[in-house]
């Protein structure tokens, strides 16, 4: 018969129409700015940088400047001066520290590889979507200050990621410290001099600041 | 199905008058080439084409390739008698010789027919760089290399002799230089705005001069182009 | 017609010469959205250029990252393991059932059946984004493969929810046959119209489902065995008339040739790495030599082709976009039809803007 085929298409319509009161498989619409968006523990947008304490940040980036990042982010977004100065990290080691760190966030495009590519667990990827400005570079051109965010906010969004990345990282620190120690004794048991204050300070930096990719 | 060598040495018999060269990758993947002659080209594709034991009725993908002047040092050991009389010298002797640089198409051919897994690879060079760049185009053997060719035509400059409708296919029509050889100079005409990034911002600032150097007035420290809300200085205000 | 005109897919224009209303001369222009993606690629490592070519195809980031993988890997002489070879197969076809199901979608469009169709294959979208979303952080722009493996290993919990999916797929496919396949409205429109013979098909390169509809067999994924696939029990369905109504058959009966794949995939899973120990991720420089990888999207086949001079960066970096070739016999394809018609059979070829202007 003619006409059966759009009368078959009609009643699935009409189908979905009513299941659209009723049936969960179609109520699928999510009453947004009232209910948060649930966001699944993967998702990425935008990098940040991951300081140990939250209320020295700027004192304890994990950042080292090392600009591996920098030459390898693909629409080239970030934006790295290395110090002058060394500044002690959070072992107590003597680092080089960004400067100016800048993520042009309207230029980023997540991909992560900054992430991936980071030897120090430094940058990681934030999950802030409800981004507004009124100008592109003052509010999109975000420096150091404002993509410091302490270690405590990266174990809220990537809980599972954040556990093994300080599990490693207390591991690589314990063995320095305890590297550290064993050459402070082993050079104060070869002086075998009096000056007991050099064995305080960490005499050998450990070999590598972190896995290495 | 045959080999490469095999393949070239049909060719040659078959044409005898046309110049076939092969060309190996050095590469991991055993993807080897036929560097043909701009006279002949077209013969041997149609041959290809139709010959049953290779039948590459597929032109799948078309690509051009620059290849710039190379300045190419060759070192060679030259022995010199010594006028003392004693042994002759080894002296080593640099030769510097320029290789003109050429323009490739490369085609690289499949037998849907005979659901062949490795691609046949023609190579085509022009003359030079400049003025001789014309090379005949296939499109009438296989249609398929129609817009690649239109492509090639805009984003490396050859030109294809017998192409039905051979126009820029990305650039806009009235776009002069050719953007994806390798010595093409991109624009610096961009709008001033304090990205990080410091070339684009040095070629910026040269182009449009600012009232002023405000860079200098950026705070010790901070890096011009880098804005934090506490210190708006460098907003972006010169137009065009 | 366009670049502006919401029957073309994007920005594309098609200079349209009539005589009434039928199409005497069709003369499609490309480049509004050109980016010079080739150039990019080749002034960066080859690792940044991966994120760049989920951009190309927006819908299939996944079957994107692949084909770029594989000519890397062919170019580097990488293997990829056994789970990795898995993962991707069960993403490409996850991405093809994303990317035919809204195809069906937009070809309504196109007809003019408003937007129900294409609102239903959203839906069902969106449950397939949420995977990808949940698996590598991004619905779109998934950036998931690397050279020699993946990126992420799927949690049990993700698979679970992947096969229960795929399960419930076929479900969705019949509903959507039943609206759509016996249409008359759409029969009248679809069949007959634009007609493509095997013999330019296979001239003009054109590949994926529209070559198949002419009754072409040639499917990469069994002439070139790319990944596993030939581990896989499946048909490469193919057409009689190479018409618009064949073009629309073709992607149904793909993706359920697709669920198929798919439930193997779940089945078969084995455990193990998911990254070759060789790969490295940071400056990865393959020794001088070209290569050439092509693997069958849903779009049909896309290819990149590369030539490395032993630098880190790539010093040839093409993309064979099955997009752009596609659309080479357009002209032919409309001629003599009306103007709506082309509008329908431009719609049938599958184009994304993305891929064609690069």
């Amino acid at each position: 018969m003619l006409g059966s085929g759009i009368l078959k298409g009609l009643a699935v319509t009409a189908k979905n129409f009513v299941g659209s009161y009723h049936d969960p498989a179609r109520m699928v619409t999510q009453e947004y700015p009232d209910v948060p968006a649930k966001l699944p523990a993967a998702y990425r947008n935008f990098p940040f940088l991951v300081t140990e304490n939250a209320t020295d940040p700027m004192g304890t980036l994990r950042c080292v400047a090392c600009q591996i990042c920098e030459k390898e982010c693909p629409p080239q977004c970030i934006y790295i001066e290395k110090s002058k100065d060394k500044k002690p990290d959070a072992t107590g080691k003597p680092q080089i520290y960004p400067a100016v760190f800048a993520i042009d966030t309207a230029v980023c495009m997540s991909c992560q590889l900054c992430v991936e590519v980071c030897p120090f667990d430094a940058i990681k990827m934030d999950q802030v979507f409800e981004i507004a400005a009124t100008d592109r570079f003052t509010g999109l051109l975000l420096n150091r200050e404002q993509l410091a965010k302490p270690n405590t906010y990266f174990h809220q969004i990537h809980p599972e990621e954040a556990a093994e990345v300080d599990a490693r990282l207390n591991a690589e620190r314990k063995a320095a410290e305890e590297k550290a120690k064993a050459a402070a004794a082993a050079a104060a048991a070869k002086a075998a001099a009096p000056k007991p204050a050099a064995g305080a300070a960490p005499t050998l930096p450990p070999t590598t600041g972190g896995p290495s990719a | 199905m045959e080999s490469l060598e095999q393949l070239r040495d049909r060719l040659l018999t078959r044409f005898p008058a046309a110049k076939v060269e092969l060309v190996l990758n050095p590469g991991a993947s055993p993807e080897h080439s036929l560097l043909l002659e701009a006279a002949s080209a077209r013969e041997i594709a149609l041959f290809l084409r139709d010959d049953p034991f290779v039948k590459l009725d597929y032109c799948s993908n078309v690509t051009g390739l620059d290849w710039p002047d190379k300045e190419i040092i060759e070192t060679k050991k030259v022995s010199v008698p010594d006028p003392a009389g004693g042994p002759a010298k080894v002296v080593e002797e640099k030769t510097k010789r320029l290789q003109p640089g050429y323009l490739e198409a490369v085609y690289h051919l499949y037998s849907m027919a005979l659901k062949s897994t490795a691609p046949v690879i023609l190579r085509l060079r022009t003359v030079n760089r400049s003025d001789q760049v014309t090379l005949p185009s296939l499109t009438p053997v296989w249609r398929s290399a129609d817009f690649q060719e239109r492509e090639i035509y805009d984003l490396y400059g050859i030109i294809f002799e017998g192409h039905p409708d051979l126009r820029r296919l990305l650039m806009w029509d009235g776009f002069k230089d050719h953007p994806m050889r390798k010595d093409y100079v991109a624009p610096d005409d961009f709008e001033w705005e304090p990205t990080p990034h410091g070339v684009v911002h040095e070629r910026a600032k040269a182009h449009y001069p600012l009232p002023g150097d405000r860079l200098g007035q950026t705070p010790a420290g901070q890096q011009p182009g880098t804005v934090s809300p506490a210190n708006p200085t460098t907003q972006p205000e010169a137009k065009p | 017609m366009g670049p502006q005109h919401p029957s073309t897919h994007g920005v594309f224009r098609m200079i349209v010469t009539l005589d009434g209303e039928r199409i005497v001369k069709l003369k499609p222009v490309f480049g509004y959205l050109h980016r010079n993606h080739e150039k990019i690629a080749e002034s960066t490592s080859y690792l940044a250029s991966m994120p760049y070519t989920d951009r190309l195809d927006y819908l299939c980031s996944m079957t994107n990252n692949w084909a770029y993988a594989l000519a890397v890997e062919k170019l580097g002489g990488l293997t990829v393991p056994d789970r990795a070879q898995y993962l991707r197969v069960i993403m490409a076809e996850l991405t093809r059932l994303v990317n035919h199901s809204c195809l069906v979608g937009f070809l309504f469009n196109d007809l003019g059946t408003s937007f129900t169709p294409l609102l239903y294959a959203f839906r069902e979208r969106e449950k397939i984004l949420d995977l990808f979303e949940a698996l590598s952080g991004s619905r779109m722009m998934c950036n998931y493969q690397r050279f020699g493996g993946c990126r992420v290993d799927p949690s049990p919990e993700w698979l679970a929810a992947a096969k229960a999916l795929v399960d419930n797929f076929p479900r969705f496919l019949d509903e959507y046959e039943t609206m759509l396949t016996g249409n008359e409205i759409m029969l009248a429109r679809t069949q007959g119209v634009g007609r493509l013979s095997a013999a330019d098909a296979i001239n003009a390169g054109i590949t994926g489902p529209i070559l198949r509809a002419s009754g072409v067999d040639y499917d990469l994924r069994k002439v070139d065995g790319t990944g596993f696939y030939p581990r896989f029990d499946f048909r490469v369905p193919l057409g009689a008339h190479g018409d618009t109504y064949d073009r629309y058959m073709m992607r149904i009966l793909e993706m359920r040739e697709s669920v198929k794949i798919l439930q193997q995939a779940f089945r078969d899973l084995p455990a193990g790495p998911i990254m070759d120990p060789k790969a490295k991720l940071r400056g990865f420089r393959p020794k001088a030599g070209e290569a050439y990888g092509r693997l069958e999207g849903p779009k049909g086949e896309l290819g990149f082709y590369l030539v490395s001079d032993g630098s880190p960066n790539p010093y040839r970096y093409r993309v064979r976009p099955p997009s752009l070739i596609n659309l080479t016999l357009l002209e032919d394809m409309c001629l003599g039809h009306t103007i709506a018609d082309s509008v329908v059979i431009l719609g049938s070829i599958d184009i994304v803007l993305g891929e064609v202007d690069r």
